[in-house]
């Protein structure tokens, strides 16, 4: 794994596997992101792209292996201690509490923060991403199209003010046009210093603006590489796509 | 769009057409009992309807019918705050839990001791406000430590089981907390103090005078409600319950601790319940060890006719209930001949529920369930 000039990483998984009951989801899975980085998982469907992320926020235990943050391992901790930590998650399908308000969706995602100040400076910093979502704070989130809950739900991912934004499809059932608009945002809150770990199927658009990646598939990891050098090369289309 | 369709071309069986029966005789009832209640009322004795009427029926005259309106009110209000535990719960685990109505029998149980100890130490007498004050605090922290403990203890483990297994169990917990008291108080029926009488004098205005016992119970309950209602819209930790009633793992991706949110609904749907209780004891002035049985039910079916879930729908659920078991006898049966109307109270509030379910099946407030809440 590449180290960058001796860096610690911010986050890290060191030989995991994970089950679903008997079912062998993860196996052996090794990866890092360090501070500051864009990296990318990649993986068809049912590779365990979700699992991972998943395990790494402690919301399933993984059967053996060590989840360490900060150099510290976090495996059994509660998923609040790692959010208490800047580690958050924008999840598969958005999932936004349908019968809250928009306004109350991003109030909980700042649910473990106690500064009303920072909170409403964070406040302001979302509606400036996102000013579709300043006009309906008082909407119920459930009732908003699927672009607008897509803002919603990085927004309330970035209320918690994360070091590390782990991302699960974030293009997903977006219009083309979207997807463009939505990489130019996952790019912007990446300048501004926070650590992007995202999950795509859309492999061209992600590696496109990624440091590095991996491939996954049925669990393990096939391709660990730079961005520029999985984009070359010609394995990848056949392990990711399943071509060949 | 997809249910109307396949509704549509869902063929009507027997037990459609026997639904739209009731779901019109109820609505006959109803709108034939009304009209011969106003008839009895207007039109007097001797006037051509005369043969729909009940002949011995008498007129209900404005005082009458206040003081039947103001005991299912403030019954009502009553079964609206034990229907609150029953959707909350029901709200965040998804499942009944029927050990509810013992919870509040609790809280008329500890209400009863209290009051009776304040009532031996003369302080029931000499400083009433101090006494109920102290009689609902302890009711109060009786039942919610009951609540909790039920959790803890009953559902916790069961938390991932299919939700017929705690609903199971809920009828088991409710059985041994039963027994747990008539075995530490003995079986039977044991009486309140007698209320000081300034307070069961009726007050307000010589066309609206009411019980004075009534009056404390309707404020308490409004009161406890509009706490409630605070407590889970405009708080933090409200917040929070609704986000672990709609998703729990994105709850705790939050950082919401999902285990101590269940715990606090069940201790908020105590409280009520406890408040309830004590209240119980105030009105009715009798507890024994099968108080929550009836009331237990009665406020489930609140819960349900108002939407199962839904904060003020059990609020409303449990007034509608009271209103109409207290006023339909006299209102609906009696007009229409009916004999024995007074003994059908309890009778009557299962049919609201019935007509409810027949005519709005998510109850008076609530959401349309999508297939995959159902599920
Ligand atoms: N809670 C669960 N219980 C049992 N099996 C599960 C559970 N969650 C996921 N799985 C299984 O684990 C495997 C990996 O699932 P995962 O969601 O991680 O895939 P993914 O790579 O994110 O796929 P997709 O691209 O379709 O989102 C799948 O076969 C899935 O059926
Ligand atoms: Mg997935």
């Amino acid at each position: 794994m590449t180290d960058q000039n001796g860096a610690q990483p911010l986050l890290e998984m060191r030989g995991i596997n994970t089950h679903y009951g008997a079912v062998h989801i993860l196996k052996d899975v090794d990866l890092a992101i360090y501070p500051g980085e864009l990296v990318c998982l990649l993986g068809g469907n049912a590779s365990g792209k979700s699992t991972t992320l998943k395990t790494l926020l402690g919301m399933v235990e993984p059967s053996s292996g060590e989840v360490v943050l900060d150099g510290e391992v976090v495996n059994g901790k509660p998923t609040s201690y790692l959010v208490e930590r800047g580690v958050t998650m924008v999840p598969e399908n958005r999932r936004l509490f349908k019968r809250l308000s928009v306004l109350e969706n991003l109030e909980l995602g700042a649910y473990l923060r106690n500064d009303r100040d920072g909170i409403d400076e964070d406040l302001e910093r979302v509606y400036d991403m996102f000013p579709r979502v300043k006009e309906r704070l008082n909407q119920k989130s459930g009732t908003l199209s699927g672009g607008e809950q897509q803002m919603v739900a990085m927004g309330r991912a970035l209320m918690a003010r994360p070091r590390v934004l782990l991302m699960d499809e974030p293009s997903m059932g977006l219009a083309p046009a979207l997807v463009q608009t939505n990489f130019e945002l996952i790019q912007q809150i990446h300048q501004e210093g926070v650590a992007i770990f995202m999950v795509e199927q859309n492999a061209n658009m992600a590696l496109s603006i990624a440091d590095r990646g991996w491939v996954l598939q049925t669990g393990r990891v096939v391709l660990d590489d730079t961005a520029d050098k999985l984009l070359a090369n010609p394995d990848l289309r056949a392990s990711y796509l399943g071509e060949g | 769009m997809t249910a109307a369709i396949r509704q549509r071309v869902r063929p009507r069986t027997a037990v459609d057409r026997f639904l739209t029966f009731l779901r019109f005789a109820l609505t006959a009832l109803v709108v034939f009992g009304l009209f011969a209640f106003l008839v009895q009322q207007f039109v007097g004795p001797d006037n051509p309807l005369t043969r729909f009427l009940n002949e011995d029926a008498n007129r209900l005259d404005w005082d009458a019918f206040r003081g039947l309106l103001v005991s299912g009110l403030s019954q009502g209000s009553m079964y609206g705050l034990i229907a609150l535990g029953y959707s909350m719960v029901y709200g965040v685990l998804g499942f009944i839990n029927f050990a509810h109505g013992e919870v509040f029998m609790v809280g008329a149980m500890t209400g009863l001791i209290t009051s009776n100890k304040l009532f031996e130490a003369g302080v029931w007498d000499d400083a009433f406000p101090v006494a109920i004050l102290i009689a609902v605090l302890v009711s109060t922290i009786c039942a919610t430590l009951t609540a909790v403990l039920m959790e803890r203890i009953a559902y916790r483990p069961l938390r991932g089981a299919p939700r017929l297994i705690p609903l199971i169990t809920s009828i088991g917990v409710s059985f041994f907390i039963q027994n747990t008291s008539a075995l530490l108080l003995g079986p039977g029926a044991k009486r309140y103090p007698l209320l000081p009488q300034w307070l069961r004098d009726d007050r307000g205005p010589t066309w609206l005078r009411i019980g004075g016992q009534k009056i404390l119970v309707i404020v308490v309950a409004a009161a406890a409600m509009a706490a409630l209602w605070y407590l889970v819209e405009r708080t933090k930790t409200g917040k929070a319950m609704r986000a672990v009633a709609e998703d729990k793992e994105i709850a705790s991706l939050m950082g919401i601790d999902v285990d101590r949110t269940i715990v606090t609904t069940f201790a908020i749907g105590g409280a009520m319940a406890g408040i309830a209780g004590i209240l119980w004891g105030i009105l009715f002035g009798s507890v024994t060890e099968f108080t929550g049985f009836l009331p237990g039910i009665k406020a489930f079916s609140a819960a349900v006719v108002g939407g199962i879930g839904n904060l003020g729908g059990a609020m409303a659920g449990g007034l509608t209930l009271g209103g109409s078991e207290s006023l339909a006898p006299q209102l609906i049966l009696e007009p229409l001949g009916v004999t024995g109307h007074t003994q059908l109270k309890d009778a009557v509030a299962f049919l609201v529920l019935i007509y409810v379910l027949l005519v709005r099946p998510t109850g008076l407030f609530g959401e349309r369930l999508s297939a995959e809440d159902r599920a």
